[in-house]
């Protein structure tokens, strides 16, 4: 055993300095270089200041703005940091919602959702994506069904036509690479920005 | 099920195999170290390594000198990373200024990653330092599956030698594995995910100003290269807590093929580099095979559980076209979050994209039977071959003693000390796997990290020691456990279903390359046919059923006849 201690302590530094320094580092200044738009997280400006990043969902409750999906992410109370309350698209804090398929919790959060959303009259139809939470909690998309569900309610709050609303968010449609990869998708953050473009 | 989305789990299987078949070629070279595409630009620092740890790469060790060399390297690299994160506060690269990881939590990640495991009690934005993901995770990410890379060798090499004392040199596979394979191969991969979108950058966070007015505080740092690796070396620890379901580290439908592809290309290969390694193609492609269909077998039920949607939440006016959504991304959809839900439990990467815990309970059954069979459909870097070998050696006994005549497998007689070595190995997943979990349910302790109750409570418990003990690392997330009693329990189901498996499997390369390669003969079982392909998967179904029904029947099999009658808990 101890006749493989040199060997075990030696490689574990060699490798911690080539695996664990180089090969990170050298990734670093390459995507930098040669991708910067993507290694710096794909940030999105408006008049100089960052709005947000393509790839990372916002929280929207304004009826002005298309809503994204529930999200299940928490962050510090700020009353008393020790406890994590409910803080939606928390993007230092990602994280799903584990609820199980029979879980009376998942149940009740659906219906109460269902009521604030559809019997508002905000949405038309429930898209499964409109009430159910997604994995990181930051899910950047909704689907072109919850999209078009809640265009009357944003035209309305825009004093927009809703036509002209629908037409927005089928511009902003991604549909699947070659028909086959992918699923078809909306993102929330460039919609609302091109909303507000509108005006 | 729809057209499009079985048509996306076909192009990312086609694809792994069309690429596993050169690289099975490659990396059999790389391990016979023979001359190969590389070695002009590496051998030398090869060399330099071999130097500084003082090594005589042309000296070959016995199975218990190559085994105690895993132990002395596996050692260090626990007590390395565990001093690295107890005092990641005085050192540097701390942009967030996250203080010492405590006691019981750092010693279940140091094993975690030692064991190439990556089970993670610890949330990596809100825990980890840059300097610890990088000079702490990011290694093991490499060396843990690069020792699972030479341990697979090593029983390879009993199988083609005869009446030889040695199976080769630790130090040597281990730096062939690392150097040859897996460092190439991430480079490439890290480069192209951060072309489709993953950052790759120092900085630790982002300040935005949503549309709304409200802050937004986005974690950020050095992910693509930490991803490449995760995936390649079937590891599976995130650099965020959502894990590749977070759209920093899995940005779109592309990137998501690549990474399912990344975890399950090094694995399929080791059985193709199998096949070149006993000089017989048609003995790796049966393994290839055996496991394509365990695999598919997985990803089919997964998928159709997931795409019919939750009957609970169709009740009260759901869509459920679109299929089970909760936990699940929308870029990803339930075709390419079962595909990868089946590819990261069939290897031991554990990597999610989806949350397991809220899956279906016949969509979270597949992933967990996937683990319960020790996952080797194809399995982790190495640890899949020789996993996989021990269950060939298992149905090659089962057949000799059917027709009556002493078994063979490539030509090596299988007696009774390869038999009891290889039954102790496959045992030892039952009982870290049930007795933990009995033990979990019968304590307050245990239930009170619940996040769900009723039978659902019970597989979330199941399996995280399905989890740990096949060192894969994935969750029923829900779970709490970054406990004193789960810090504990989990770090040694991860120590026993990594050291406590591996260590019969090199007793068994070592008595086997000692042994006489007997000439092919008519009266031998042959395994390179569908027969033999059949006779494996029997053997799997049988050993594993039999283990685990009656566990699995009180967790995801009841839970779902429940949920068919509509109750909840």
């Amino acid at each position: 055993m101890f006749s493989h201690l040199r060997p075990a302590i030696v490689m574990i530094v060699i490798f911690t300095a080539l695996t664990g320094v180089i090969y990170p580092l050298a990734i670093t200044g390459v995507a930098q270089l040669a991708l910067p738009a993507q290694a710096n997280g794909s940030l999105i400006e408006r008049d100089g200041a960052i709005v947000g990043s393509t790839l990372i969902g916002q929280n929207f409750v304004s009826d002005r703005y298309f809503h994204g999906r529930p999200s299940a992410t928490t962050g510090p109370d700020p009353a008393d940091p020790s406890k994590s309350i409910d803080a939606p698209y928390n993007a230092s804090n990602s994280m799903g919602s584990n609820l199980g398929p029979t879980s009376k919790k998942l149940v009740d959060r659906v219906n109460a959702a269902i009521e604030a959303e559809f019997d508002a009259g905000r949405i038309d139809v429930v898209a499964a994506d409109a009430v159910t939470t997604s994995a990181s909690g930051l899910d950047p998309h909704i689907s072109p069904q919850f999209a078009l569900a809640q265009a009357g309610a944003v035209a309305k709050a825009r004093k927009l036509s809703e036509t002209q609303v629908r037409a927005l968010v089928d511009a902003n449609t991604e549909r699947r690479l070659l028909g086959v990869i992918g699923e078809p998708r909306v993102n929330l953050l460039l919609l609302n920005l091109a909303l507000d473009r509108l005006q | 099920m729809t057209p499009i989305g079985l048509a996306q789990i076909a192009v990312v299987l086609v694809a792994v195999i069309v690429a596993a078949i050169p690289l099975g070629g490659y990396i059999a070279r790389v391990l016979a170290g023979e001359r190969n595409l590389l070695t002009p630009a590496l051998s030398p620092v090869e060399r330099v390594f071999y130097r500084l740890a003082g090594v005589d790469s042309a000296r070959e060790q016995s199975w218990l000198s190559y085994t105690m060399a895993m132990l002395a390297f596996s050692v260090v690299g626990f007590l390395s990373l565990y001093a690295l994160q107890r005092l990641q506060a005085s050192l540097p690269l701390d942009p967030q200024g996250f203080g010492g990881v405590p006691a019981d939590l750092a010693f279940n990640t140091s094993i975690s990653f030692v064991t190439n495991t990556n089970w993670q009690n610890y949330s990596g934005e809100t825990t980890m330092s840059h300097l610890t993901q990088m000079l702490g995770l990011t290694v093991h990410n490499f060396v843990s599956a690069a020792t699972g890379l030479a341990m697979a060798f090593a029983l390879v090499r009993g199988l083609s030698r005869a009446e030889s004392p040695t199976i080769g040199n630790f130090w040597v596979d281990l730096t062939r594995s690392t150097l040859y394979v897996l460092l190439p191969l991430s480079i490439i991969v890290a480069l192209a995910l951060v072309a489709l979108g993953v950052p790759q950058t120092l900085q630790g966070s982002i300040e935005a100003t949503a549309l709304e007015g409200a802050k937004q505080t986005i974690a950020i740092g050095p992910i693509a290269s930490q991803e490449a690796i995760k995936e390649l070396g079937t590891n599976g620890g995130g650099f965020f807590n959502a894990n590749s379901a977070h759209p920093f580290e899995n940005p779109n439908a592309l990137s998501n093929m690549l990474e399912i592809w990344a975890l399950l290309v090094v694995p399929f290969a080791t059985a193709f580099a199998f096949g070149r390694a006993v000089l017989d193609q048609r003995q790796g492609r049966v393994i290839a095979i055996a496991m394509m269909i365990v695999l598919v077998a997985g990803v089919l039920v997964a998928y159709w559980a997931e795409a019919g949607g939750n009957p609970l939440l169709t009740e009260i006016g759901v869509d459920p076209s679109p299929g089970n959504m909760e936990g699940k991304e929308l870029r990803f959809g339930p075709a390419m979050s079962a595909l990868f839900a089946a590819a990261t439990t069939g290897t031991s990467c554990g990597a999610v994209n989806s949350m397991h815990d809220s899956f279906m309970p016949l969509g979270g059954l597949a992933p967990l039977f996937n683990m319960l069979m020790g996952s080797i459909a194809p399995g982790g870097v190495g640890a899949g071959l020789y996993g996989f070998l021990v269950l060939a050696i298992i149905a090659v006994f089962v057949a000799g003693l059917m027709v009556g005549r002493t078994p063979e497998y490539l030509g090596k007689k299988i007696e009774a000390r390869e038999m009891k070595l290889a039954m102790l190995a496959v045992l030892i997943y039952p009982l870290s796997v049930l007795g933990f979990t009995a033990v979990s349910v019968m304590l307050q302790t245990g239930l009170a990290s619940l996040n769900n109750a009723g039978p659902h409570g019970l597989s979330e418990i199941l399996y995280a020691f399905a989890s740990t003990t096949d060192n894969n690392g994935s969750a029923f997330a829900g779970l709490t456990g970054n406990t004193p009693w789960y810090n504990t329990t989990l770090g040694v189901a991860m120590l026993l279903g990594r050291f406590a498996f591996v260590i019969p499997v090199l007793a068994i390369a070592g008595a086997f390359a000692a042994k006489k390669k007997a000439p092919a003969s008519v009266g031998a079982f042959p395994t390179h046919g569908p027969l033999f392909v059949g006779l494996l998967l029997g053997v799997i179904v049988i050993l594993y059923l039999l283990q685990y029904f009656p566990a699995l029947a009180l967790g995801p099999i009841v839970e779902h006849f429940a949920l068919l009658a509509g109750k909840t808990f």
